[in-house]
């Protein structure tokens, strides 16, 4: 008991007998977020509105293209979760299901289409200029 | 019993409207849940713009019209609002999970300087992007 830590501790005592794990993976996640956001934020939000070639040339280097991709994945990770949370609070019964496997589906199409894209850009040669 | 001392406890948020008052504590919160949902709007946009990018051609002029047309622009900026909103209330909330800031006043005082700072943040974002 001495060596419990206090996540172990309050495990499975709520009233759905989970969660704790999802709490912890959203701070986990929002902790990443918190480097990952302003990155992508300054280097996304300087380039989108730009010119075809110029938006390509610098989505296909490398930095820009891994912190698009790792925001992609952690922001829809983190999106998921927190959005169930709240489906969890508002919604019941069938609509619960249905809505939790919408939400779901629509993160994870996102996230693999997003993901795609990025590969895409920085794999593809740069078509000549 | 029932009418026992009904005393001047809180009520339940759910009774939004005439009955509910409306609090920076309570408010903050909801709108953190707010805009962490209503992300999900730029995130499709900006996935969609990253696949347009990656296709190039009309794909890439549908994709970057619609993010940067009028109704673009009034998106991505609210957007941005939002993420800040957001990303200063999970450090709130990552503060608050150290066990410090729980005081009611410092709480209250902590979602002032979320709503005030990001809109800050928003100001520079627009100017630098």
């Amino acid at each position: 008991m001495a060596y419990m830590t206090d996540r172990k501790r309050a495990n499975g005592l709520g009233s759905a007998h989970s969660g704790a794990h999802h709490h912890w993976q959203i701070i986990v996640s929002s902790v990443v977020l918190l480097v990952l956001v302003p990155l992508f934020v300054f280097t996304f939000g300087r380039v989108y509105g730009e010119p075809f070639e110029v938006a390509l040339i610098y989505m296909s280097r490398p930095f820009p293209a891994v912190v698009a991709g790792l925001t992609i994945l952690v922001g829809f990770y983190h999106f998921a979760i927190g959005a169930r949370s709240a489906v969890e609070d508002y919604l019941g019964g069938w609509t619960r299901k249905l809505v939790l496997i919408g939400v779901n589906f629509l993160c994870l199409a996102l996230a693999g289409y997003g993901l795609f894209a990025i590969a895409r850009l920085a794999l593809l040669p740069l078509p000549p200029m | 019993m029932a009418d026992v001392n009904r005393g001047n406890r809180p009520l339940s948020p759910f009774m939004f409207g005439q009955y509910y008052r409306p609090q920076w504590t309570s408010m903050t919160s909801i709108a953190n849940r707010i805009t962490g949902l209503s992300l999900i709007v730029a995130a499709f946009l900006v996935v969609w713009y990253l696949a347009g990018l990656s296709v190039g051609g009309r794909s890439f002029e549908v994709a970057n019209g619609v993010i940067t047309s009028w109704f673009g622009d009034i998106v991505m900026t609210l957007s941005v609002y939002a993420l800040w909103y957001h990303t200063l209330a999970g450090v709130r909330h990552l503060i608050w999970d150290t066990g410090r800031m729980l005081r009611v006043d410092q709480a209250e005082t902590a979602g002032k300087v979320i709503v005030a700072a990001a809109a800050v943040l928003t100001v520079i974002t627009v100017i630098v992007c």
